[in-house]
């Protein structure tokens, strides 16, 4: 059986769309999950100001989410249009 | 050399019942030394009650050891098991069950050693409530243990299902692929659990009064922390029963292959960081009682967004295995 090589540069953008979204996805995770403990902390010892500390725990996570999103959006090059 | 097909197999069943076992030692071992040493730390803060931690030190261990022990079950049916119809495709199969079962009882071995340990320290602090210490450290371990399970079934199900005359190409990827998947999953999810359960075994130590808000907000922690190792569970039931066309081209294999490697490593970090987050409210449930319902909404809305990259994880994995 002979490999083409355009079919070995498709097998890579499929695989490499995996790890790439794969891999990309465990910093944000993480990253979202400490700031949402810290949120819960600070919330804890200061019920008064839930609203502005959840406002604040969204925009930090929505930072945080950009690298997972550039992760989907390499994903979805390699599978669509590369 | 030209290898044989039975040849082939016993080196698959082989190999992946030492990944299973070698890999699935890491975490129990590591969560119950996490256990003991916080024993010993209570002993010394407590020697009247070493009677009590002792006992709950070993109770804490046994539960985390059954992680381990499904690891060892699984290791040695790939040994010795008996494959009456020998070809490739369960070659890959069992080697994809060896993967799954290592890899998915690191995060239930480690987690589960959490709450072991913070019951321990909590007997010091307060023994008037080591029973119900016990229990809660009881119930939060055996849903730590729930990753480690789902990999033990994947593994089975690889192991005993027979998949009838499935095209060896691409289905071989597609059975690694699910091992992959469901046991890299299981590390965040398992873990993750770990802290929540840990947390709130500490907090019924602090505020004992607490124990019911804590040990719901720490069910409910836990039950999102096990989405991204349901998630798992599901691309590698799609992996395994989903008849695929037969296609030798190299691109059909690495897509399904890609697929459990996304859904996989995607579980890993938003299961532990769902964990980190639950493990923050339930501290602060036990010490702020009066604001659970508010910690309980931000809790939920920051695991919802620590999710989201698994959910992204998942629709690629689908993307590699429905569309492209």
């Amino acid at each position: 059986m002979a490999i083409e090589g355009a079919e070995i540069v498709k097998a890579a953008a499929f695989i490499g769309a995996g790890i790439s979204m794969g891999l990309g996805a465990i910093g944000p995770g993480v990253g979202e999950g400490m700031v949402a403990a810290k949120a819960c902390e600070a919330i804890g010892k200061n019920p008064k100001e839930a609203g502005l500390l959840t406002r604040t725990m969204l925009v930090g996570q929505a930072v945080s989410e950009s690298t997972g999103i550039y992760s989907l959006v390499v994903a979805l090059l390699l599978l669509f249009v590369v | 050399m030209a290898l044989d097909v039975e040849t082939i197999v016993s080196l698959a069943a082989y190999v992946g019942g030492g990944l299973a076992m070698g890999l699935g030692a890491i975490g129990a071992a590591i969560g119950e030394g996490y256990t003991a040493a916080q024993a010993n730390m209570a002993v010394s803060r407590d020697p009247k009650n070493s009677g009590e931690i002792f006992k709950n030190m070993l109770v804490g261990q046994a539960v985390a050891e059954s992680a381990s022990i499904f690891a060892l079950v699984i290791a040695i049916l790939l040994l010795f098991l008996d494959v009456p119809a020998p070809t490739l495709l369960k070659a890959a199969a069992l080697f994809g069950a060896g993967i799954s079962m290592g890899f998915g009882a690191i995060g239930s071995g480690v987690g589960s050693g959490y709450p072991g340990g913070k019951a321990c320290e909590g007997i010091a602090r307060q023994p008037a409530v080591a029973s119900q210490l016990t229990t809660n450290m009881l119930i939060g371990s055996a849903v730590c243990q729930t990753p480690a399970i789902f990999s033990m079934v994947v593994a089975l199900m690889l192991m005993f299902i027979n998949f009838g005359n499935a095209p060896l190409f691409p289905t071989w990827a597609a059975y690694l692929g699910a091992g992959i998947s469901m046991g890299l999953a299981a590390i965040g999810s398992g873990y993750g659990g770990g802290l929540a359960a840990g947390a709130s075994c500490e907090g019924i130590a602090r505020q004992p009064r607490t124990a019911a808000n804590v040990t719901t907000i720490m069910l409910v922690g836990q039950a999102v922390a096990q989405t991204p190792s349901i998630f798992g569970l599901l691309v590698s039931f799609i992996l395994m029963f989903k008849s695929f066309p037969e296609s030798t081209a190299l691109s059909a294999s690495m897509a399904l292959l890609g697929a459990g490697i996304c859904t996989g490593f995607g579980g890993i970090g938003p299961g532990l960081g769902n964990g980190m987050t639950a493990e923050g409210a339930v501290r602060w449930v036990a010490r702020n009682v009066e604001h659970a319902g508010d910690l309980m909404r931000i809790m939920l809305v920051g695991q919802a967004v620590s999710q989201s990259t698994a959910i992204y994880a998942m629709v690629v994995s689908l993307v590699l295995i429905f569309v492209v």
